[in-house]
């Protein structure tokens, strides 16, 4: 298409009335919030398939679905923080270091400066806020593209895990191991304090997002940027914000990576970032910005994670398949989006 | 009669940029309720004066009073607060986003700080119908063509002057609109027409620059000349024919334009050249047969989305057919790309010339020689003196101006980027030249000049097909007419005396020719 006064719904839908309807079928087709519903679909039916297959294994306690949120909450924390960031048509490299870094700064303070963890949280939160606000201020101060920004933003923050120390430290303090512990009973099952709190950010996320001028702003500057600017919208202000909410979801990630697994490590987290991105696009939202919804991130961990469990109900499978099995979902996704975008134009 | 108090006043505007003086002296007035023109070639100042006045260009001189105060603009911003809004040629507005949101987003209505979006559509909805629109606020951007997403980038600029939208009348002052018309068709432009008249029932001024004399004489009350940076004269239009109108933008009498007219038309028994047989693609135009002759001019009229682009795609190969065949003299080409199709001698002017043509960072000389470098290959580079020797011919025969090789082609005016273009392809020395609405928003002058080159190059033997949005260009230098309606290329009409735009547009109505 040579461009978007030649499309044919210009022709197509022009009429003497001046009543431009587009027909119902061009909607649904055009309606964004398709791939989440395709996202959902896929994980019922993966569900439902493990179900039938693991039936005499367990597969049907509802525990083994709650423990997908036990198990992949600080991914979804982290995936929700990139969803602002692609949402506003950029890209954050930088999560899984971020949250690496938060592992080793948070089990360092602890053990070996013994500062309580009620104060090293926000301690942790802090800098991982901070370090998304300085990678947005220089991407929108000197207009660099995100990905070298926060490229670079990846390699400080693993190298200054090993600043820290170069050995991984296991965290033996009773607070932490008290909270780890602490369960929430829905009587089915129980969740534990960090599926909790993740959902409650992407409560939060999926507020901000839809009813707070700043959330409206993210899609606006996504879709496209130099119209936000012409719109007297403050799109620098809001790139730097997207950048801050991400690196503060990557250090609440952070957070709840060391509940989980109770020790830092300096290799932590390696290639997280790739994770979030991919439940973030298989979620159903653009990398080009402007499209999506949080709620499709959510579905995106969750099918993620769902391929981890059924791999470990197989047993006979390497846990290498979860990466070839991502791999292929993603490819697939982007080719769906492919079609769709290219659907929503003709 | 006594005047009412203008709204703006801008008296003696100067607007230096290094080495040139823009606007020199620049007197112009808006009155409340009436729509106002404001005229001139490019490179007339236009621009300048509305950069001036929306605070995008800081003023070197001269006083801009609003509303009986006098005011200083500096930004965008403060001229939007001021009650000043702009709706430029493209729309600047968020395509993922729902008409609604585009409207109101930035002031959106909040409580507590949550956007109340019930309140925030049904203020759309009023808005909209208030202005006399059929349009779903609720539906994405995206989902509307062009020119409706004008129309909601004009009511989004009303909107700006008020603190939440809507309520009681626009608080926009004064609204311009620059070029809003160009890539629209004619039900369009009527819609926009009827929305600029409501507003100016309502009380709003309306700066409204276009290119198309016509229409300025359709709906525009009064009009400001501009030449070359300084104030030609203000009239009511109804006072200043066409003819007038156009010897003041020049400066000088139409006789160049009423040369063409004796020119055109000698008879064209070329052989054929071009000969395509049930050449089609889906959604893009259905199967047509087509054949041109050598030095034979043919033109495309339709509307807009029509599928006069998409059948000049397919015959350049930009587009890959689904059925049908192309011969170029006798021999059968497979155009699977735009490379096979340069290399039977095939050139394509396209309409977008900024985003699909040139260059804007690199050289007159440089633009100028790509197609050329492209078609020997890289490693046969053109020897130097050759080259300058052949760019100084194109740039003398076009009249590019500035004649600088080295001017970088992104700061020329419209018209002349549009020869440089030219020169591209000119200097393949194609058998057949395609061109896609090769004067859209480029001056009268350079205009009459395009259209001259293009009967001067087929006498010279080089057929060309011509696609053109504005009825007489067609009507006036084809030899053939190809009428296109609903992507379907409907009937091919010798020229002749006999033909008038009627008889086309009654045919691209009714769909066949009698």
């Amino acid at each position: 298409m040579s461009a978007t006064t030649k499309s044919p719904t210009a022709s197509d839908s022009r009429t003497a009335s001046g009543s431009r309807t587009p027909s119902k079928a061009a909607r649904l087709l055009g309606d964004r919030r398709l791939p989440v519903a395709v996202t959902a679909l896929l994980f019922l039916l993966m569900y439902l398939g493990g179900l039938t297959r693991y039936q005499n294994f367990g597969f049907t306690e509802p525990q083994v679905f709650l423990n997908l949120f036990i198990d992949n909450g600080y991914l979804l924390v982290a995936a929700v923080g990139v969803t602002f960031v692609i949402l506003s048509g950029g890209i954050d490299l930088s999560v899984g270091s971020v949250i690496g870094f938060t592992t080793m700064f948070t089990a360092w303070l602890v053990e070996r400066q013994g500062l309580p963890l009620l104060v090293v949280i926000p301690m942790a939160l802090a800098v991982g806020a901070f370090g998304g606000f300085l990678m947005g201020y220089v991407i929108h101060n000197f207009e660099i593209q995100p990905f070298i920004v926060t490229l670079a933003g990846l390699f400080l923050f693993r190298g200054l895990c090993l600043v820290i120390s170069k050995e991984s430290i296991s965290i033996s303090d009773s607070s932490v191991s008290s909270m780890a512990e602490r369960q929430v009973s829905l009587g089915i099952g129980f969740l534990s304090l960090g599926a909790i709190i993740s959902l409650v950010v992407l409560a939060v996320a999926f507020y901000v997002l839809h009813y707070t001028r700043f959330g409206r702003r993210v899609y606006a500057v996504g879709g496209n940027e130099q119209s936000a600017l012409l719109m007297g919208l403050p799109q620098g202000g809001t790139k730097i914000a997207v950048y801050t909410v991400s690196g503060f979801c990557s250090a609440l990630a952070g957070l709840l990576f060391t509940l989980y697994i109770q020790s830092g490590d300096p290799l932590h987290a390696t290639g997280m970032e790739l994770d979030a991105i991919a439940a973030v696009v298989i979620g159903g939202t653009l990398l080009t910005g402007g499209s999506g919804y949080v709620l499709g991130t959510l579905f995106g961990v969750l099918v993620l994670g769902l391929i981890k469990s059924l791999i470990q109900f197989e047993g006979t499978l390497s846990s290498w398949w979860t990466k070839i099995a991502t791999g292929v979902l993603l490819c697939a996704f982007i080719l769906i989006q492919r079609f769709m975008t290219t659907r929503r134009k003709t | 009669m006594a005047e009412p108090r203008p709204v703006l006043e801008m008296a003696g505007i100067v607007k230096e940029f290094p080495g040139v003086r823009a606007l020199s002296d620049v007197d112009f007035r808006l009155f409340p309720g009436e729509i106002h023109a404001l005229m001139g070639e490019n490179g007339a100042g236009k621009s300048t004066l509305i950069k001036v006045l929306t605070g995008v260009h800081p003023l070197d001189g001269g006083t801009i009073t609003l509303d009986g105060r006098s005011v200083r603009i500096t930004s965008p911003l403060q001229a939007q607060q001021a009650g000043i809004s702009t709706v430029y040629q493209e729309v600047n507005l968020c395509p993922n986003l729902s008409v609604a949101e585009n409207i109101f987003i930035g002031r959106e209505p909040t409580r507590m700080g949550r956007i109340q979006w019930k309140q925030l559509r049904r203020q759309a909805a009023e808005l909209v119908e208030r202005l006399g629109l059929d349009i779903d606020v609720g539906a994405p951007l995206s989902s509307y063509p062009l020119a409706v997403q004008q129309l909601v980038a004009i009511v989004r600029s009303l909107g700006t002057g008020t603190s939440t939208g809507g309520g009681e009348g626009p608080g926009t002052k004064v609204l311009i609109l620059d070029e809003p018309t160009s890539s629209l068709d004619r039900d369009e432009v009527l819609q926009l027409f009827a929305l600029m008249r409501r507003l100016k029932d309502e009380g709003v001024a309306i700066l409204f620059v276009s290119h198309f004399l016509d229409q300025i004489y359709e709906v525009c009350d009064r009009m400001t000349v501009l030449r070359n940076g300084t104030l030609v004269g203000e009239h009511m239009v109804r006072d200043l024919d066409q003819v007038g109108l156009v010897q003041l933008m020049l400066g000088k009498a139409m006789g160049q334009l009423d040369e063409l007219h004796d020119q055109q038309l000698h008879s064209h028994a070329g052989e054929t050249l071009v000969r395509a047989e049930g050449l089609g693609r889906t959604g893009g135009i259905a199967p047509f047969d087509l054949e041109i002759r050598k030095g034979e001019v043919i033109g495309l009229a339709g509307l807009l989305g029509s599928g006069r682009t998409e059948l000049a795609r397919l015959l350049f190969g930009a587009d890959q057919p689904d059925s049908g065949k192309v011969s170029i003299e006798g021999r059968q080409v497979s155009m699977s790309a735009p490379n096979d199709a340069i290399g039977a001698g095939v050139a394509f002017c396209s309409e977008n010339r900024k985003s699909e043509g040139l260059v804007p960072d690199l050289t007159v000389r440089e633009n100028i020689i790509l197609a050329l470098q492209a078609s020997r290959g890289w490693t046969r580079p053109i020897p130097v003196a050759q080259r300058d020797e052949l760019v100084a011919k194109y740039i003398k025969a076009l009249d590019i101006r500035p004649a600088n090789p080295e001017a970088r082609v992104g700061q020329l005016s419209g018209g002349n980027q549009q020869k440089v273009l030219l020169a591209r392809w000119l200097i393949t020395q194609p058998k057949l030249l395609i061109l896609d609405e090769p004067t859209r928003g480029i001056d009268i002058g350079a205009k009459a000049e395009i259209q001259k080159l293009v009967v001067s190059l087929s006498e010279d033997g080089m057929s060309v097909l011509y696609i053109a949005a504005e009825l007489e260009e067609v009507l006036r230098l084809s030899h053939t007419i190809g009428v296109l309606r609903d992507r379907r290329l409907v009937a091919q009409i010798p020229n002749g005396p006999e033909i008038t735009t009627t008889r086309i547009l009654e045919t691209i109505a009714s769909g066949e020719h009698q």
